[in-house]
């Protein structure tokens, strides 16, 4: 393919060095310093995709990142990136984009039907029809997904890794611009540690684009020679291609610096992206602004853009974008794209300003150069479908709502429109700042800011290069000087080329027709969402007074480029509507990122096996050996249940249920947290914390204890032993540990730091092996010569130290399985060789090792409830039945008091139950809902849900736990579990199924 | 992100500290004499003034010591902080700032 717009000379492209690269499938060539916009327009191809509702025909807009419809899938597999922008991804060899959003070509789009039928398509239309029925959303949502999606997810895991850097500066600026540079330069002479950030490749902001000169010579010389100046400096860091996304709070912004042109950067494994941190003292904004497009009637066909994206591709890259430019414009700035077309040898149709008889300097400039200027008149058609082959052009009535006289038709490919120009003050409002408005030409400015910031040059309005530059230059001392930095006078100011004099810009939001709007032809003002003037005015009809509800009823501005350049254009014509001025009608707050960020630079370093810490006990590589499944627990890895060959879970469960029951079992309950609390003051402590008495424990014996919040709500449980005189260890739920823990601390620092209380978290300095059935007393007596096991000399819930192996030790004789269960603490690090030692020891007695699930069913079997499994937040005490740990007698301990509030004492609150289903083999799914009648089809009244659900070997019936409003009156009821088309019932029974009496703990 | 000066360790990230409610919310001597809904406004009910705010924090990353923060919940400025027990400043900003509504 030849470059047929490609300029014989000029731009920042090297000639000397071709790229191919690939769009759609063909294969095309551009040069280093091309963007992939810069480089189709250069071969011709000004349609890039199709637009999300109506899929039509859509081109080029701009050079940057206000681009609204050039979205397109960069790369394939692995490396895929979906919605990138044409005009932001610079050219590398191979490069292999296709356009988002249109199906089967887009060339060729099934879905531009949608177009034909725009009047059941306004705003709203998604909301209004496919929500009722509800229940048939779900038939609709896919079709609708289908056909108003932008680009596709990767299909396999990113193939690329991100990074994170965390930095401080005295100061950072946003944008290197004339503004930023001069800002830059000026803070760092003085001496600030100064971080320059900017999206583009390069520095030079608007200057890219533009012909001017500073001080006699090209704009892009003097950006070169500060940069030259800014790199010699140890205190500056320049950062290219890197997007301030967010400016948060005391001086926080995050950057997304892409540190490689070309996606493949990251094969040899370097990082693709980095997310940097940075902690800024001060920050300036100099981030400039972005153009408007005038919204004129079918201004999204193929080959509109923005005016001085018409010059940008003509200056900066050596490419005309149409063989024939018409200039729409309300301000004379739009007349240089005419003066640059021309100068680089392009041919220009016309300019059609609608103001009456512009006389500024550059429209005298237009004039002689033989521009044919037509004033006081407006585009009112495009002709052409897929790209624009004319416009039609008509006056504009003195009062700008319509049109007269007769229509010049004017043959031109390209229409490049302005209606001025947006500060871009996206970061200024992130940051809290207020943005105000500005009547004389309708734009927002930045107003008063809550950190340490400044806004300077276009972003606060201030349009011509020489205020940029007197702005970026007096901010830079000013910054200086808050710092405590020795300053000096400004130098002299350099004097540019572009500083003509301008007449004010003539604000016509809405261009007429000879048809009232939506008759003739569509008015766009959000292309990328499809939102036209008609869908704002509906909006504004059916009562959306609200600008952020209009937004979203329209969904103006709300795609990933989030309203750039529609979002002032969209916010005028709403206001019109409502008969209301703009700064009434506000703007919707900006809020991060900027522009869009991808998942991976936010997870960074933190994914696969740094996504989360793992917690291993002492144990684990024997239970790796014997083949366990595990199971995560908080950030703990627990053994889950060790299947032998062939065997299923439900056989191994049994096998490791059976041998408890009937010999012994061991369990690695390391897990478990454990509190080291001593002082004085811990018994009352413990005493407030719990629900029961706590201050007659004596030394050696153990207690269970319930823990509530301050609601009365359970939070955690577990079993506290007195170690000695002001000394207790006290164990918690897994998981809930940390938790646990900070509670306890928040109470002792908080609310009653007087209590003489120590809190030590032990919970990696032990080992707990847990030796549960009828053979464990036996299994252990081999173990140890200094502690009596007998029943009389170490009953149930009492603890004894001593050796076991000949290692200092404790035992606790607990149980939550409700066998014969001795809990041996040793130190971590003897752990492994005591529990590999009783394992051979143990054979002869039956010893299986056994994991969570067996634990879970044989806790459940005597009733005995898990924190978060039988509770989730709203269960108290009650509720389980476990008022008999409640004290009676205790004045007060957290949530006492809430457990006397109304809603506590109701009969219907849901209630623990057992539940046995009248087929012994059926297991009822946790979480099953449960119903006392049963209907045809829902809907029918749920009563509660089952929360733990085992299949018991040693009952041979399964058995079910379960929250059931009332539930203690309905003793003996059946009641109904709905699953998957059948219905499952069950018998309400006592929530305890084996040994009732509660003979084996105590054997 | 705040950078949140913790009275023990020095200035942190906020993402090393967890929030914990509205400061100086004492618990009732002895809650068992509260009606309902005196227990439910000490339970329950918290200011949400724009404007200075006293609130908790924990240093949980760091010394895990709980201390207090004069925050002004409109800007976001950290006034002051002060220990667990002390009084607050009394020179926090009583006006409203400017744009609350009182």
């Amino acid at each position: 393919m030849t470059q047929t717009h490609r300029l014989t000379d000029g731009g920042r492209i090297d000639r000397d060095r071709p790229i191919d690269f690939f769009f759609n499938g063909r294969r095309y060539s551009g040069y280093e310093g091309d963007t992939l916009a810069s480089a189709l327009l250069a071969n011709g191809v000004m349609l890039v995709g199709r637009s999300f509702k109506y899929h039509r025909p859509r081109g080029i807009t701009s050079a940057g990142t206000e681009e609204q419809n050039a979205l397109v899938q960069l790369e394939r597999g692995a490396r895929t990136i979906s919605n990138m922008l044409a005009t932001r991804v610079p050219l590398y060899e191979g490069l292999d984009a296709a356009s988002v959003n249109c199906w089967p070509s887009h060339n060729f789009d099934f879905m531009a039907v949608n177009s034909l039928f725009h009047r059941i398509l306004p705003a709203g239309f998604y909301y209004k029809t496919f929500m009722w029925p509800v229940s048939a959303w779900k038939y609709y949502e896919h079709i609708i997904r289908r056909a108003a999606g932008l680009g596709r997810s990767p299909m396999e895991p990113d193939a690329d890794t991100y990074d994170k850097m965390n930095a401080h500066a005295d100061l950072v600026v946003v944008g290197g611009g004339p503004a930023g540079l001069t800002a830059a330069r000026s803070a760092a002479i003085h001496g600030a540690r100064v971080i320059l950030v900017d999206e583009q490749t390069e520095l030079g902001g608007q200057l890219l684009n533009e012909r001017f000169d500073i001080n006699g010579h090209p704009a892009t010389d003097w950006v070169a020679d500060i940069e030259a100046e800014l790199m010699a400096m140890p205190n500056v860091t320049i950062l290219k291609h890197t997007t301030a996304f967010g400016y948060y709070d005391h001086g926080f912004i995050g950057f997304l610096q892409n540190r490689s042109n070309n996606v493949a950067f990251g094969e040899d494994g370097r990082s693709r992206q980095r997310m940097w941190r940075v902690r800024a003292k001060n920050v300036l904004l100099a981030t400039g602004s972005l153009e408007r497009p005038l919204i004129y009637s079918d201004n999204d066909r193929p080959g509109c853009m923005l005016a001085g994206a018409v010059r940008a591709y003509v200056n900066r890259y050596g490419v005309t974008p149409g063989n024939r430019h018409v200039i729409f414009t309300n301000n004379d700035d739009a007349y240089r794209s005419a003066l640059d077309v021309k100068a680089a040898g392009g041919d220009v149709a016309c300019i059609v300003d609608l103001r009456t008889k512009p006389k500024g300097e550059l429209v005298t400039q237009a004039i002689e150069a033989g521009i044919d200027v037509i004033e006081g008149s407006v585009i009112t058609a495009v002709i052409g479908g897929k790209r624009v082959r004319a416009v039609e052009i008509m006056k504009l009535n003195e009062d700008g709502m319509g049109v007269t006289g007769t229509v010049q038709t004017i043959t031109c490919d390209i229409v490049g429109s302005s209606g001025g120009w947006n500060p871009v003050v996206h970061l200024h409002s992130h940051s809290g700042g207020k943005n105000v408005w500005r009547d004389e030409d309708g734009v927002f400015v930045p107003g008063d800011t809550l950190q340490s910031e400044q806004v300077c040059g276009a972003a606060a309005g201030s349009f011509s290069l020489q205020a940029a530059l007197n702005e970026g230059d007096f901010a830079g001392i000013d910054f200086a000087s808050k710092l405590g930095l020795p300053t000096k006078k400004p130098g002299a100011v350099p004097k540019t080329s572009s500083d003509v004099a301008e007449e004010p810009w003539k604000l016509l939001w809405y261009i007429p027709t000879t048809k009232p709007a939506g008759q003739r032809g569509k008015h766009f003002i959000d292309q990328q969402n499809d939102v036209t003037v008609t869908d704002v005015q509906l909006a504004a009809r059916e009562g959306y007074r609200s600008v952020e509800h209009a937004k979203r009823y329209t969904t103006l501005g709300m795609a990933t480029d989030q309203g750039k350049t529609g979002n002032i254009p969209g916010h005028a014509i709403l206001s019109a509507a409502l008969g209301q001025t703009i700064p009434e009608t506000g703007t919707t707050t900006f809020r991060p990122p900027y522009s869009p960020v991808t998942m991976g630079a936010i997870a960074g370093r933190y994914v696969g096996d740094f996504f989360d810490p793992v917690r291993r006990t002492p144990m684990h590589d024997c239970h790796e050996k014997a083949g366990c499944l595990w199971e995560d627990v908080g950030q703990w890895r627990r053994p889950w249940y060790y299947p032998a060959d062939g065997e299923s879970m439900q056989d191994t469960v049994n096998r490791e249920c059976l041998a408890v029951r009937n010999h012994v079992g061991m369990l690695d309950a390391t897990t478990l947290g454990k509190i080291d609390i001593q002082g004085p003051d811990a018994a009352e402590f413990l005493n407030r914390i719990y629900t029961n008495a706590w201050l007659k424990l004596a030394p050696g014996k153990c207690r269970y204890g319930l823990m509530l919040g301050e609601d009365g709500m359970i939070m955690d449980d577990g079993v506290t032993s007195c170690l000695g005189e002001n000394h207790y260890l006290m164990t918690t739920t897994s998981g809930g540990a940390p938790r646990v823990m900070a509670w306890l601390e928040e109470w002792l620092q908080t609310e009653w730091p007087d209590l003489k209380v120590y809190l030590t978290s032990v919970t990696e300095q032990f080992a707990t092996l847990q030796l549960a059935g009828p053979n464990a007393r036996a299994l252990l007596s081999e173990f140890t010569k200094d502690i009596d096991l007998d029943n009389d000399a170490f009953p149930f819930m009492s603890w004894k130290s001593g050796t076991v192996a000949d290692i200092p030790a404790r035992i606790y004789r607990i149980s939550f399985t409700g066998e014969l269960s001795y809990e041996i603490n040793v130190p971590a690090s003897a752990g492994l060789s005591l529990w590999t030692d009783i394992m051979i020891a143990g054979e002869k007695f039956g010893i299986e090792p056994f994991g969570t699930e067996t634990m879970h069913v044989l806790r459940a079997e005597k009733g005995f409830i898990i924190v978060g499994q039988e509770t989730d937040g709203t269960t108290a005490p009650g509720d389980l039945g476990m008022d008999w740990i409640v004290s009676k007698k205790k004045p007060d301990f957290i949530g006492k008091r809430s457990m006397s509030r109304p809603d506590m004492l109701r009969d219907d609150r849901k209630q623990l139950v057992g539940l046995l289903t009248s087929d012994p083999s059926e297991v009822l799914p946790e979480g099953g809902q449960i119903v006392a009648e049963t209907q045809p089809k829902p809907p029918m009244t749920m009563i509660g849900h089952v929360t733990s659900s085992y299949y018991s070997a040693a009952l041979e019936h399964s058995i079910a736990l379960a929250l059931v409003k009332g539930g203690r009156a309905r003793m003996g009821d059946t009641v109904y579990v709905p699953i998957d088309g059948k219905t499952v019932s069950c018998e309400v029974v006592e929530p305890i199924f084996y040994d009732k009496e509660g003979n084996r703990i105590n054997d | 992100m705040f950078l949140i000066p913790c009275p023990w360790c020095g200035e942190r990230e906020e993402s090393e500290f967890s929030y914990g409610h509205e400061a100086h919310i004492v618990r009732p001597e002895d809650p068992e004499k509260l009606s309902d809904a005196e227990w439910a406004n000490y339970l329950f009910m918290r200011t949400n003034p724009k404007g200075p705010h006293l609130e908790r924090w924990v240093h949980t990353a760091g010394c895990r010591r709980w201390f207090n923060v004069a925050r002004n919940t409109h800007t976001n400025e950290i006034l002051a902080v002060y220990l667990m027990g002390e009084k607050p400043p009394k020179n926090l900003a009583k006006e409203p700032v400017k744009g609350a509504k009182s």
